[in-house]
Parts: structure tokens; C-alpha cells; sequence
């Protein structure tokens, strides 16, 4: 290598004596931001599982899952229904909104970069579209009845496979996909599935099967249990923070432009592809468990970037973070604002987060003019 | 060492460049030079291999270049290219920073001495003030000098710009171009850049290609390209050639219609 790889020691010290990067600076902010969001989502675990029609106190909840989940306190001071609440229906629950958050977060983030636009979100794809045909042939005509208990949820996820392999072979020309492409093929697969869904209520001619059919498209937690999709969608959701943590260089350099990209030694075309697959897996999976829940993904990913910047390393964990607060907290004002009746949690989302997202953009518009 | 074999390239049917050969040793600054179109910016791309031709090859230090794995290919070439990417949110220092990325595992965060190769390098172009502001606040020649220093971090053997003085002022012109040269001169690495402005390319290119209409109209030391006799047929235009304090100095007379050589 050449000569000024060799680095005065002078400027190294200079460097660390004043920051002149601000990196620490920011490294400092991204650590509290991180730590605060951790504390915030444990707080919020245990807030979110105590509050309800039946509201558990937040010490006996922390005692309830220590006691299920590290045998401590071994005697149980609190009542069979308390426990039964706590351990069987409010966390399972609260823990799939986490995840489901933190999932549509992340997702939003990566399809951002990927297709270099703020306006992009995790059904861009049409994956939902996909997911949502599949449920309503599920609910309204049986389908996937070889699934037994987790016929719905396998079907949606069938259907969002089905739709996110319809989309990419219509994007993809001469082996390369184009953030373009990608955007209208997503749009023109989504528009087609959403008039295949309202053909199967309308076909169905079932006014409660098409309530059941709505609930589930505006999102729910319901079905969160200790069961199988439970644990496809902490794995799922998991390793796609993990891999998209591990892209975050990668991310920037794409998020920049192709050209960028390659001259820093990223194929944008294969990081694309990569990322196609690991977006449609997740969201895939966690639209099946937990219906389409809007605006998580587009607005969660601009408030970490207002809180950490825009290196992806940063921006994806602490979206993470807050799509996980952000959706438990939605939950517990879906089943509690109009108790006993549950209103589905897309409606909360989209309520809080139209307007939220005006004021972003109102903002984004001031910085630059 | 960057070695270029019978390139050529077509836009539709429209060919802009054909069997084009050309070699850019280390040390030297080699210019890209020809009206728009000419093929001067495809050219600068299939020799930083995000264009593939067809025919013939490239080769960096004798190696052909897109049997280089792409993180390897980064750390020899270090591209300036005209992409705004200004939507981004990173900060000054974080974009800079991304030319380590060819350097680091996947795993690895940024350490120390990379910390010290981007603040040089926003030394060496005159932005150290800017490195803690959003890159997507900067003007656009500030914006280019941050970008020369991205491609400075990567500390590679080769350095290809397009057009790097676009949007600098005059200063930043000469000190852009002057910082290039050096890099040539003084560490030996060889350098490609795009240019328009000819007396620019005439102050710090050693050898210069001109590209006219599907290839190239001339190749040589910058002494023997800037010449009237080889500019005129390309440029259509009456150019006058003027030599004063060891420095050669081109004239243009736009309103001398030259009749343009069609088979350059």
C-alpha cells in the first residue's frame, strides 16, 4: 500500500485527543438512545402485560415470568387466574407485538435504503396484499385446512410467498432488479391480490366471515400463543436484525446509489437480491401472525434516523427498539380503549401514525429549503 | 497500472466507443478528454468495471479486473463519481469513513486508524470543518470535496474521478486537481480523470487520450494531444494554442466554424 497509509502518530493523537470526527460524540448518543430503548422495552413488557380488563401489578407480573421462566420465586404467592393471565395470554401477546414491531421496523429501514426512497414501507412488496388473499380464502373458504390449528397462518404466509415471488420475477429483467421496477411490479402484484380479496368476500357471501376476514386484514394480536408460529416469527424476526445489522456498511454504500455502491465493493445488484429475500421472509412471517399493521414500518425508521443518523448499523437497532415499544403500546389501546371489545390495532397505528408522519415530512421539508 | 484492451461500447445502436486500447501507468495523471458524448464518462466506467465490454479487457496491475473478488477491486480503485446520493442522512464524517468499508470485515467496526486516514484526507481537501454536519446539507462543491476524501480514505493504488471539478469554484479547482497530481508525483499512484475544461487538463494531465466520434482521435504526452491540429476536427470549433511561463495555454475562437472530422 502507499506511503500515507502509514498515519502520522501526531494526527492519531489529535484525533483522539478532540474528536474531530464527532464519531464519539455520536457513538455516545447511539449508546444512551440504545440503553434507554432497552430499558424502555422492558418497562413496556411488563406495563403492556399488566394492563388490561384484568389488570395484574407490575411486581407480580416481573414475579410470575421469573417464576416461568427461572423457577424464581419458586412459591407462588398470586392467583391460578393471575398466572394464567399473565403467562398464558398477555405475554405471548405483548412479545408477538415486539416482535411483529420490531419486524415491520427493520424492514422499513432496509426497504428504504434499497429503493432510496422515505415513502418506502414493508408492503411495498405486496407481500401483505399477498398474506391478506391467502387469510381470507383461509377464513371464508377453508383452505389450508391440512395446517389444522395454524391454517391461517399458514396460508397467509403461503399467499405473501406466493406474492413476493410474483413481484420479483416481474421486476427482475437480464438477471437485475431495479428499485424501480421493484416499486411498480410491488404496486401492480398489490392492486391485483387486494381485488382477489375483496372477489373471495365478495364470493363468499358471508357477512361474518367477511368481519373476520376485515379484523384480520387491519392487524391483530389474538392469536398470540406459545405455539409454532410463534416461534417462527422470533426466530425469523431475529436473525433478520441480525443479518441486516451485520449488511449495515453495505446498506449505506447502497443507500447512496448503485454506483457508490460498486466502487466501494458492494454488487448492488446481489445485496438488492439478498435483501428482497430476507425482507419478504420477515415480513412475510409476521404479516401471516399478526394481520397488516400499517405505517410501523414507514414511520419508525425515520424516527431512529432522527435519533442516531443514517449508518444502518445504528438506524436498524434502534428501530428495532422502538417498533417493539411502539406496537405493545398500540396493542394495549386496542384491547383497552373501548374494553371489552378489541378494536383491531391497524386502526391505532394509522391514527397515531398519518399524522406523525405529516409532521415528519412537513420538517423534512423545512431542513431543506 | 491500469491496462485497457479493445473496449467498445453501445448505447442502443448508437456505438461510442470502438476498439479502444489504453494504458495509465503509476505515477502519471492520465486525462479523459472529448465533447459531450464522446464516451469519455462510459469509458472512466468500464475501467472501474460498472460497465463490462464486451470486447477486449482490463486489467489492474495485471490482473483482470472483474476476475478481482469486488472488495479486492476496491481497495486497488478508488472512484469519484457524479452521483448525488444527497438524500442521505449519514454525517460528513460517516460518508467519508464508508471508503474503510472495502478494508473491514463485515464484523469489524472502525478503529483508530481509520479514524486518522478520513481526517487526513478532510485535511488534504479542506473540509475538516465539515465533519461532524449532515452530508445532505452541504453545497455541491463542498459535497465534491468530501467525496474526493471518501475516495482518498480508501487509500487504493488507483484513483479514477469524473469530472471532479465540477461545482468547485476556481480555487478548489486547482486545489483538487493540484492534490491529485501529488498523489500521482509524490506516491507513485496512477490517476484517470474525465475533464472539460482543457487548460485544466493541460496544467495537470502528463498524458491525455481524446475521444471523438466512436474512439480515440488522439493519445499521447498532454503536449503532443493539445494541439490545434488534433483539437479542432474534434471540438469544431477555431482553438489557438499559447505558450507563456512554461505553461501552454489554450484560446478558443467559438465563432471560427472548423469543418469536424466525420471519421474521427
Amino acid at each position: 500500500m502507499g506511503v500515507d497509509t502509514a498515519v502520522a502518530p501526531e494526527t492519531r493523537a489529535r484525533e483522539a485527543a478532540a474528536d474531530v470526527l464527532g464519531l464519539r460524540a455520536m457513538r455516545r448518543r447511539t449508546t444512551a438512545w440504545l440503553v434507554g430503548l432497552s430499558l424502555g422495552l422492558l418497562a413496556t413488557i411488563v406495563a403492556g402485560v399488566g394492563v388490561g380488563a384484568y389488570s395484574v401489578p407490575a411486581g407480580t407480573v416481573a414475579q410470575v415470568i421469573t417464576h416461568h421462566l427461572v423457577g424464581w420465586p419458586a412459591e407462588q404467592t398470586w392467583s391460578a387466574p393471575a398466572d394464567a393471565i399473565v403467562w398464558q395470554v398477555r405475554l405471548p401477546r405483548v412479545l408477538l407485538g415486539a416482535l411483529v414491531g420490531a419486524g415491520l421496523a427493520i424492514c422499513g429501514v432496509a426497504l428504504q435504503a434499497m429503493v432510496r426512497n422515505v415513502l418506502a414501507d414493508p408492503y411495498l412488496l405486496g407481500v401483505n396484499s399477498g398474506a391478506s388473499s391467502g387469510a381470507a380464502a383461509a377464513i371464508l373458504f377453508g383452505f389450508g385446512a391440512g395446517f389444522a390449528e395454524y391454517a391461517l397462518q399458514a396460508t397467509a404466509f403461503l399467499g405473501a410467498l406466493a406474492a413476493s415471488i410474483l413481484v420479483f420475477l416481474v421486476a427482475r429483467s437480464a438477471g437485475r432488479v431495479t428499485s424501480i421496477r421493484l416499486l411498480l411490479a410491488g404496486v401492480a402484484v398489490g392492486y391485483a391480490l387486494y381485488a382477489l380479496t375483496s372477489f373471495l368476500i365478495f364470493a363468499s357471501g358471508s357477512a361474518e366471515g367477511a368481519r373476520s376476514v376485515m379484523f384480520w386484514l387491519l392487524g391483530s394480536l389474538a392469536l398470540a400463543q406459545w405455539n409454532v408460529p410463534f416461534a417462527i416469527v422470533t426466530v425469523v424476526v431475529l436473525l433478520s436484525v441480525a443479518l441486516l445489522t451485520l449488511w449495515g456498511r453495505r446498506l449505506d454504500a447502497l443507500a447512496i446509489g448503485d454506483e457508490t455502491a460498486h466502487t466501494l465493493g458492494v454488487r448492488p445488484d446481489r445485496l438488492r437480491l439478498q435483501l428482497l429475500v430476507v425482507v419478504a421472509l420477515c415480513v412475510g412471517v409476521v404479516v401471516s401472525a399478526s394481520g397488516s399493521i400499517g405505517f410501523v414500518g414507514l414511520v419508525v425508521p425515520h424516527l431512529a434516523r432522527r435519533a442516531v443518523g443514517g449508518t444502518h448499523v445504528r438506524a436498524v437497532a434502534v428501530a428495532a427498539l422502538m417498533g417493539a415499544i411502539l406496537l405493545i403500546w398500540a396493542d394495549v389501546l386496542a384491547r383497552t380503549l373501548f374494553a371489552p371489545q378489541e378494536i383491531p390495532i391497524g386502526i391505532i397505528t394509522s391514527l397515531v401514525g398519518a399524522p406523525f408522519l405529516l409532521v415528519l415530512i412537513r420538517r423534512l421539508h423545512a431542513a431543506n429549503a | 497500472m491500469i491496462g485497457a484492451e479493445r473496449l467498445s461500447w453501445s448505447y442502443g445502436r448508437s456505438e461510442v466507443l470502438r476498439a479502444v486500447s489504453l494504458a495509465a501507468p503509476h505515477g502519471r495523471v492520465l486525462g479523459l478528454i472529448g465533447p459531450n458524448g464522446s464516451g469519455k464518462t462510459t469509458l472512466l466506467r468500464i475501467l472501474y468495471g460498472a460497465l463490462r465490454s464486451p470486447t477486449g479487457s482490463v486489467s489492474v496491475d495485471g490482473d483482470e479486473l472483474h476476475a478481482l473478488p469486488p472488495r479486492e477491486a476496491a481497495r486497488r480503485l478508488a472512484v469519484v463519481v457524479q452521483e448525488a446520493g444527497g438524500e442521505s442522512s449519514m454525517t460528513v464524517a460517516e460518508t467519508v469513513l464508508l471508503g474503510r468499508g472495502p478494508h473491514l470485515s463485515a464484523f469489524q467496526r472502525s478503529g483508530p486508524d481509520d479514524h486518522a486516514a478520513a481526517t487526513q484526507a478532510l485535511a488534504r481537501v479542506g473540509a475538516s470543518h465539515l465533519a461532524a454536519r449532515p452530508f445532505s446539507g452541504l453545497s455541491g462543491g463542498e459535497r465534491q470535496r468530501v467525496l474526493i476524501a471518501r475516495a482518498l480514505t480508501q487509500q487504493a493504488t488507483h484513483l479514477l474521478l469524473d469530472e471532479p471539478t465540477n461545482h468547485l469554484d476556481i480555487r478548489y479547482q486547482h486545489e483538487v486537481l493540484g492534490l491529485v497530481a501529488g498523489l500521482a508525483h509524490d506516491l507513485h499512484r496512477t490517476v484517470v480523470v474525465v475533464l472539460h475544461d482543457l487548460n485544466l487538463a493541460a496544467r495537470y494531465c502528463d498524458d491525455l487520450v481524446l475521444l471523438g466520434r466512436g474512439g480515440i482521435a488522439a493519445a499521447g504526452p498532454a503536449n503532443d494531444v493539445l494541439v490545434p491540429e488534433m483539437l479542432e476536427p474534434v471540438y469544431g470549433i477555431g482553438i489557438e494554442r499559447v505558450e507563456a511561463d512554461d505553461q501552454l495555454h489554450l484560446l478558443f475562437h467559438p465563432f471560427t466554424r472548423v469543418e469536424e472530422d466525420a471519421t474521427a
